[in-house]
């Protein structure tokens, strides 16, 4: 094992395989010369050169376009975007394109290709450079949805990501970037739509993904001070989503908390909380409960930021009420 | 960079003579009539079809613009690709594609091209490397130049035609999508099918700049303006935009001036133009003048004629037999084609 962060993680990953298969290239606004925005691409353009590390203008939807009609003629692109909340402008090419050309085209042709960049709130950037899009794109049949929240899961998913023949949307996070996590020195594949049981506990079951889950692990210590064990799941796919997983801890636990870092109307955690009661209702000791951001947009102030996430304090308030203590 | 300026793109452009020193051979000249025929009737067909309710949703007929699609078939090559908007049934037909898949996907049937899952609006046949067949206005914009980007990336010498309305040309798709198939020299050939109307919106109602082969300026891509009811001057633009595609030049806007005959689709009641205009260019057609250098140069005979006539005429009628005779798909088909992963775990409720 070794020791990288998020950004080498996703690195080593496009690199694999871009060493593996001739067709896979990246394209994004500043991945080639500066090395990315985040730098999550640093020394790509050096070993693939710039016919497979590829800068574009500032024009989301035109290169999101060029990348869907490239894996429509054989390539397999891996499409960059510096954020996904600038994503919304090339919002026609992922759903209305490469979510439904398979389908459309009865079959003819398919859309292997790759849309990823940083999901999510990232600090004082306010409500247009705040938003999470899980469960806005997790609504589209025709895409797969990933959120890692570990560079290991990071790496492994994307390497699946790029094999697999299906639009991808991957979503990782500015905040996570510089997160340190340990890989295998080897390589490995981790299969999309398989959750994770992070921890191991005997309480209550936490669903959650992405950063947001961390917030999850220190309520987790917090309360095992208290003698309350979490599980914590993370379901690392949030289309499709790995229900089995989540409904095994509840039939343990009897009682669950979604913790999610978008908006509560029409969310991942709306969508855990609707199959619980569906198919584990009667293994239930308590309603679900879910730990959301505001049903706000993002705002600037640092003290408006605190109101507006799900925390520590809020997660440990959740789960006692559904122990009802 | 030949880009002429006019005004108002009206029908002035004359009824091009006969000319004896055309480079166009009597083969060309009777696969223009056959295939523009074909088109014309396929289309009349559906039109007729379409209003006994013989099936639904959109139905926006190629009629009055079939030089355009005739044109690029003949100056295209076999490895070429070729994609357009949502007015797309003459395109498939252009290139090869058999017409009973056609109608079959208009009566979304499984025997349709695209399997009764995308009807009118959405022909894909790849078999003829026709790639669709799209229904958001200016996306395939974007998408065609993807697959050019392609074809340079695989260094095949192909060339990608994507084809729009003048009303696309106000998507900033388009803008983004010039500007970097010039930048990167993308081997792509962008069709406006200028037929004057964007919907019931003319082209002077939605622009200070009415001419369309001045959009490429912006991003210096060589742009000139094709009259569009000439298959000929449509096959030399597009013979020279796609000689500069292969030579690794790039892009050319071809501002294709056309005009359909029918409303944009079939529910329009035209109050926009007057019958004047409409004739006007009718007057022009490409399919009668087709014929008219056929039979001066004595190609083809009347027998000869009118058995190509009687094929095209059974050719849709069989086309419709095929289609009224194929089943509708079941419901299970509506999992298939989503994913290419044979096991995706598909959501199941009541």
């Amino acid at each position: 094992m070794k020791t990288v962060q998020f950004r080498e993680a996703l690195r080593e990953a496009m690199s694999e395989e871009m060493r593996r298969d001739q067709r896979v290239f990246l394209m994004g606004e500043e991945v080639a010369e500066y090395n990315g925005a985040y730098k999550v691409s640093q020394g790509m353009l050096d070993e693939f050169g710039p016919k497979r590390v590829i800068d574009t203008p500032i024009a989301e939807l035109g290169f999101a376009g060029i990348g869907v009609g490239a894996s429509m003629n054989g390539l397999r692109p891996i499409v960059e975007f510096m954020t996904w909340n600038f994503a919304i402008l090339a919002a026609d090419q992922i759903i209305n394109s490469a979510a439904k050309m398979l389908q459309m085209s009865g079959g003819q042709y398919g859309c292997p290709i790759v849309f990823r960049g940083g999901n999510g709130t990232a600090g004082q950037l306010a409500a247009t450079h705040s938003q999470s899009f899980e469960s806005f794109y997790a609504h589209v049949p025709g895409l797969k949805v990933i959120t890692p929240s570990t560079p290991y899961d990071a790496k492994g998913l994307l390497k699946a990501a790029i094999r697999d023949n299906d639009p991808v949307v991957f979503l990782e996070s500015e905040k996570m970037y510089g997160d340190k996590g340990e890989i295998p020195e080897g390589e490995y594949i981790i299969p999309i739509g398989v959750a994770d049981v992070k921890r191991k506990g005997k309480d209550v079951t936490i669903v959650s993904f992405g950063k947001i889950i961390k917030v999850a692990h220190e309520a987790a210590e917090a309360l095992a001070k208290e003698g309350i064990e979490l599980e914590i799941i993370d379901l690392r796919t949030v289309r499709p989503i790995d229900y089995a997983t989540v409904v095994e801890s509840v039939k343990k636990t009897n009682r669950c908390v979604v913790v999610e870092e978008s908006w509560p109307l029409a969310s991942i955690s709306s969508e855990i909380a609707y199959h619980l009661q569906r198919y584990a209702f009667d293994h239930l000791d308590a309603p679900v409960l879910r730990v959301t951001q505001t049903d706000t947009p993002f705002a600037f102030s640092p003290t408006l930021i605190d109101e507006a996430l799900p925390n520590v304090d809020r997660i440990v308030k959740a789960v006692k009420s559904v122990l009802y203590r | 960079m030949a880009v002429k300026t006019s005004k108002k793109p009206t029908a002035a452009t004359k009824k091009s003579k006969v000319d004896s020193t055309s480079k166009f051979s009597k083969e060309t000249y009777i696969k223009w009539w056959k295939d523009m025929l074909l088109i014309r009737k396929f289309e009349e067909k559906t039109g007729q079809l379409y209003i006994q309710q013989k099936f639904g949703g959109f139905c926006h007929l190629y009629i009055g613009q079939e030089a355009i699609v005739a044109g690029t078939a003949s100056a295209c090559k076999p490895g070429d690709k070729h994609m357009t908007a949502y007015r797309d049934h003459a395109h498939p037909i252009a290139l090869g594609t058999d017409p009973r898949v056609l109608m079959a996907e208009l009566y979304g049937r499984t025997t349709g091209c695209s399997k009764g899952k995308g009807g009118s609006m959405h022909f894909f046949d790849k078999k003829v490397n026709f790639m669709g067949g799209h229904g958001i206005v200016g996306a395939q914009i974007a998408m065609g130049a993807g697959v050019a980007f392609a074809e340079k990336y695989n260094e095949t010498g192909n060339v990608a035609f994507v084809s729009m309305g003048d009303g696309a040309v106000r998507q900033g798709a388009l803008h983004e999508t010039f500007n970097m198939a010039m930048m990167w020299k993308l081997p792509v050939v962008f069709i406006i099918e200028n037929n004057n109307y964007a919907m019931g919106t003319s082209v002077e109602r939605t622009t200070n700049v009415t001419d369309l082969s001045k959009i490429g300026l912006s991003y210096e891509m060589p742009s000139r303006i094709v009259n569009g009811m000439s298959p000929e001057a449509v096959h030399e633009a597009i013979e020279e935009a796609a000689d500069r595609a292969r030579r690794g030049d790039g892009p050319t806007l071809l501002d294709i001036r056309t005009y359909r005959y029918k409303g944009h689709s079939m529910s329009d009641p035209q109050k926009y133009r007057t019958k004047q205009e409409v004739e006007e260019w009718m007057d022009q057609d490409p399919i009668v003048h087709c014929l008219e250098v056929i039979k001066e140069n004595k190609w083809m005979t009347d027998k000869e004629i009118k058995e190509v006539e009687d094929w095209v005429k059974k050719e849709v009628e069989e086309s419709v037999e095929f289609a009224e005779n194929s089943p509708y798909p079941e419901g299970k088909e509506l999992y298939e084609d989503i994913y290419q992963e044979p096991n995706y775990p598909y959501i199941v409720e009541y």
